[in-house]
């Protein structure tokens, strides 16, 4: 637990509004009420809506949890960079997607609702939060136990320096002379 | 399948009891309200869009009246208690407290859904009557007025032709707290995702009290009388004779005007009681928060865990169980759990805190500041625990920060056994510790040390065999390990038991729900019906 990271619940809250939205507009339409039109706007913005939210957000802090199946989602709202970034942006656009619901009873529930997420999205924006898309991580590089990196502090045993000059007549013959006899007996 | 039973045999029986009369529920209320002839004109206006707002109203009376009791922990304690004679499995039924809270706040939302469609269907349905679109008999029933003088009463809630459908809810008690109480439902329902409680939990506690509202607004949502039924009047007025002739209403003696009333409003009755009994239950919690709590000796212990050792006369605690403490100069209003890791058997109670939030944070920055805090403290509660006397061998299986309860279990059997308690039956414990950080370790080992010096005196090295399992290891650990395997004692805690190293054995130990599914299907598994073989009692506790 930490600081609140406001947009975690605006994410939530707009979701739950999106749903009740785009419900209220297959109730609207389904019944044919006066004022459908409304409720076929608030299917579409709806349904846009659920899209746009169903992608959790990385968060600042802690461990983000996925939604299920949430990549394709995360990948197409990536998309669109800054405007999908930005709280502020979708705070206005959820509160500007919102007013039309409210001139047909069935789609006013998800009108407020998503009033109300668009208010949290405001906070979260005023506080500084983005959204960071959660992508799959790559392995991290293996690390290896710090002792094990120390340099050799000695150079490896070599022969005493006779043994080392190459004998001048079998420099031809030689294609690789081992500074040290390699053999059993000698 | 026995087993099964046996482990979870009442869960399932109260689960069937509960979801089978929200289903009588469901289909006695649709049926007396499709079939009753008293509602006969008001289905001619609504069609089954009025049973199916009904139904669901009539189970959610049943859902708001359940959903404040398992909440109450105070009562549930009690009841508990009461319950010592009866067994096992009852008592563990109220551990289940909050998985029922859930399971009736789900029914409780999608019962809302119904019926706010259904409403919706009444409510756009009832302003095309009023505006004759529904033919000759719905219109004269919308026609009829509210009058004293012409001795009629209306049918139609909706009484003038410039109502709309918005209108009509935002004017109606019903209508307008209708709104009110699904919003605040669906702010507590979004605020109450896993993902925010577990996150930001005061977000979630604080919004939760919009309950307030939402019963508040439950108790006067009837208070309109607007779903009418037929009266009988004198002379009767026959339905089917008179039904095709609404232009000859009032003037033949077959067929006077048919008189409506608004149904009394029920849903306070269903609710009141544990309406009552919440009230006492936040009651009690606050008499216990004014009980003086004195802090006996407070300790840091390393990696930043508080170890508070408190005194409150007159508190009396058995194994295992929690407190939830109050620190006024933090937040009036939180209230947090915490698992006490003394034994009954010591003249204090004591919690470890370690910080993971902003509560508990704050609680130990604090630390010099004890003298002038005052805490409170609501409890204890029960859980599992207290059983594990009981057995003759016990496995106690921990992860994380939740072996904390098994400080308080292990220190406890060990003042039974010294003092010969003769209700023990333990004769050995196996104890399994899963972790993923070393640091955590060092106050628990400290105990096990104590239990393991304290044990070879009496030469009982075998009471207690316990498995440590590291799960946030890198290379160094490994290497450490390599280069001091033949020390006697392990590295990592001191103790004469190794540390295991395991590769990530589950993906989160912070949410042990898994590792607590996948133990209790072996236990399931592995148990033998047969008493006198071996059976596997599983007990789980999480917060």
């Amino acid at each position: 637990m930490g600081k609140i990271e406001w947009a975690m619940w605006a994410n939530e809250q707009a979701l739950a509004a999106g749903l009740i939205y785009a419900t209220g507009g297959i109730v609207g339409v389904a019944g044919q009420f006066r004022g459908w039109q409304f409720a076929c706007f608030g299917i579409a913005a709806g349904v846009f809506v659920c899209l746009l939210e169903y992608p959790r957000s990385k968060r600042g802090k802690g461990t983000s949890v996925e939604r299920t199946g949430q990549y394709c989602f995360t990948v197409c709202v990536k998309a669109f960079g800054p405007l999908t970034r930005n709280y502020y942006v979708r705070a206005f656009l959820h509160a500007a997607l919102c007013v039309p619901g409210g001139f047909m009873l069935a789609t006013v529930l998800g009108c407020v609702c998503l009033g109300i997420g668009s208010l949290i999205y405001l906070s979260a924006a005023i506080h500084g939060e983005h959204w960071e898309p959660i992508l799959p991580r790559r392995e991290p590089p293996k690390r290896v136990g710090d002792s094990i990196k120390e340099p050799p502090q000695n150079p490896p045993p070599r022969p005493p320096p006779e043994h080392r000059r190459k004998k001048a007549d079998k420099l031809e013959a030689a294609a690789y002379d081992n500074p040290m006899s390699v053999t059993v007996n000698e | 399948m026995s087993n099964w039973i046996i482990n979870q045999g009442l869960s399932a029986f109260i689960l069937v009891v509960w979801m089978g009369i929200n289903i009588f529920l469901f289909v006695y209320y649709y049926l007396f309200y499709d079939l009753g002839p008293q509602f006969e004109y008001t289905r001619e206006l609504l069609g089954s869009a009025l049973p199916w707002a009904r139904a669901p109203a009539a189970v959610l009376n049943f859902n708001c009246m359940l959903i404040l009791l398992p909440v109450c922990r105070n009562l549930l304690s009690l009841l508990r208690g009461s319950f010592i004679c009866c067994g096992r499995s009852m008592r563990k039924q109220l551990d289940k407290n909050l998985t029922f809270h859930k399971l009736v706040a789900y029914m409780i939302a999608l019962m809302t859904a119904v019926h706010t469609v259904a409403h919706l269907l009444n409510a756009d349905w009832y302003t095309n009557s009023f505006q004759g679109r529904y033919g000759p008999l719905a219109s004269k029933l919308s026609m009829l007025g509210d009058s004293r003088e012409l001795n009629t009463t209306y049918l139609n809630p909706i009484r003038s032709n410039s109502t709309t459908p918005t209108i009509f809810v935002f004017t109606t008690i019903a209508g307008l707290t209708g709104v009110v109480i699904t919003l605040a439902l669906i702010l507590i329902i979004t605020s109450s995702m896993e993902v925010i409680r577990r996150s930001y939990f005061e977000v979630f506690w604080y919004t939760h009290h919009l309950f307030i509202i939402f019963f508040a607004g439950l108790v006067f949502h009837g208070a309109g009388r607007i779903v009418r039924s037929q009266q009988v009047t004198n002379p009767p007025h026959n339905n089917s004779f008179c039904k095709d002739q609404p232009e000859n209403w009032g003037k033949i003696p077959e067929c006077p005007v048919p008189q409506f009333a608004g149904g009394f409003p029920q849903t306070w009755m269903w609710v009141i009681g544990p309406m009552i009994i919440y009230l006492c239950e936040r009651l009690l919690r606050f008499i216990r928060y004014m009980q003086p709590v004195s802090y006996r000796k407070i300790v840091i212990r390393p990696s930043k865990v508080l170890e508070l050792q408190l005194v409150k006369p007159g508190f009396k605690m058995e194994v295992g169980q929690y407190v939830f403490l109050n620190c006024p100069a933090i937040s009036q209003l939180e209230w947090h759990p915490f698992t006490m890791t003394s034994a009954p058997e010591e003249d204090f109670f004591s919690v470890h805190i370690r910080s993971v939030g902003d509560w508990t944070e704050k609680l130990i920055k604090m630390k010099f500041f004890y003298l002038c805090l005052r805490m409170a403290v609501d409890g204890p509660f029960g859980t599992a625990s207290e059983d594990v006397f009981d057995y003759e061998v016990s496995m106690l299986v921990g992860a994380g920060i939740g072996v904390t309860p098994f400080a308080s279990i292990l220190k406890s059997i060990w003042y039974k056994f010294k003092d010969s308690d003769p209700k023990l039956r333990t004769k050995r414990i196996y104890f399994y510790w899963l972790c993923r950080e070393t640091y955590a370790f060092e106050w628990f080992a400290d105990l096990l040390q104590v239990l393991e010096k304290d044990m070879e005196e009496r030469g009982m090295r075998d009471f207690l065999t316990y498995k440590l399992y590291l799960t946030g290891w890198d290379q160094s650990h490994v290497n450490h390990a390599m280069v001091h395997f033949d020390k006697d004692t392990d590295i990592i805690t001191g103790l004469k038991q190794k540390t295991h190293y395991v590769s990530k054995l589950f993906t989160m130990l912070r949410i042990p729900t898994p590792l607590a599914k996948d133990l209790e299907k072996k236990c399931v598994r592995y148990s033998d019906v047969d008493p006198r073989k071996t059976t596997f009692y599983f007990n789980k506790e999480n917060f």
